[in-house]
């Protein structure tokens, strides 16, 4: 089962992003540990893609798919026509570091790294795929 | 969206984040925190018991005055999570760089 999610590239609306996901995984009785982790990983994705490639102009918009069969990995597709950024290739600085500097980011690429299992990207038609998959437990 | 509640008990400032912070609202976390610091707290409690979310943008807020608390002599406790909030704060090891306790009354010893 596909469900899909048009957003406008405004941060208020990442609560919308969240109760999408959280809303159409427990259609499918995913576990709701596994829930909460890959709302927030979606969360952080779609975060970092309104404020770094559509600087949170609410007019432009990309589409959240998310793929749930009982028994398979999830899959969601985070489709956009903004600039890419590969998220395989940043190397996130050390905690301490973050610490050390006050940066308040590579936190949430460090989450997303370490909740889901695949991230690739892809491009077609002149849009960017990102697509990003978890093994999950289903009650 | 984030509501933030601060209650001053026995020379201790405690915050109380409710509902959701993420990039949206973290800032109100941010400045909430430099508020009590400006107020001259140097213990500072952070009540999660109805914090029912929380994204690499507030777990930032946190790790950002890390440095400075130590400098300053500022204790920061935070108590009270649910699951799935301490989860997010495991995930990335943060339990072992801020002090996370269960009750109220372990975190109000963990500073006397």
């Amino acid at each position: 089962m596909k469900y899909k999610y048009k957003v406008g590239c405004s941060i208020e609306n990442l609560k919308g992003v969240r109760d999408f996901v959280r809303v159409s995984l427990q259609k499918h009785g995913v576990s709701d540990l596994d829930i909460s982790e890959v709302v927030l990983a979606i969360d952080e994705m779609c975060s970092n893609l309104m404020i770094h490639a559509h600087h949170c102009n609410p007019e432009e918009l990309f589409e959240l798919h998310v793929i749930a069969d009982k028994g398979e990995p999830l899959v969601f597709e985070i489709i956009d026509d903004g600039s890419v950024f590969d998220i395989n290739r940043f190397h996130e600085p050390e905690l301490g570091n973050i610490i050390h500097e006050k940066r308040k980011g590579g936190l949430g690429i460090r989450l997303v790294k370490s909740i889901m299992d695949r991230i690739e990207y892809e491009q077609s038609d002149g849009k960017n795929i990102c697509r990003l998959s978890k093994k999950v437990q289903f009650k | 969206m984030v509501q933030i509640k601060r209650i001053q008990e026995e020379g201790a400032d405690i915050i109380v984040p409710i509902g959701e912070i993420d990039a949206s609202s973290s800032i109100e976390l941010d400045l909430t925190i430099a508020k009590s610091v400006g107020e001259g707290f140097t213990k500072i409690l952070i009540d999660c018991s109805a914090l029912e979310y929380i994204s690499s943008a507030g777990l930032g807020v946190f790790m950002s005055y890390i440095e400075e608390f130590s400098d300053k002599g500022i204790q920061m406790v935070l108590f009270a999570m649910n699951d799935k909030v301490l989860n997010t704060f495991e995930i990335l090891g943060l339990s072992e760089l801020l002090t996370i306790v269960q009750t109220k009354d372990e975190a109000k010893r963990k500073v006397s």
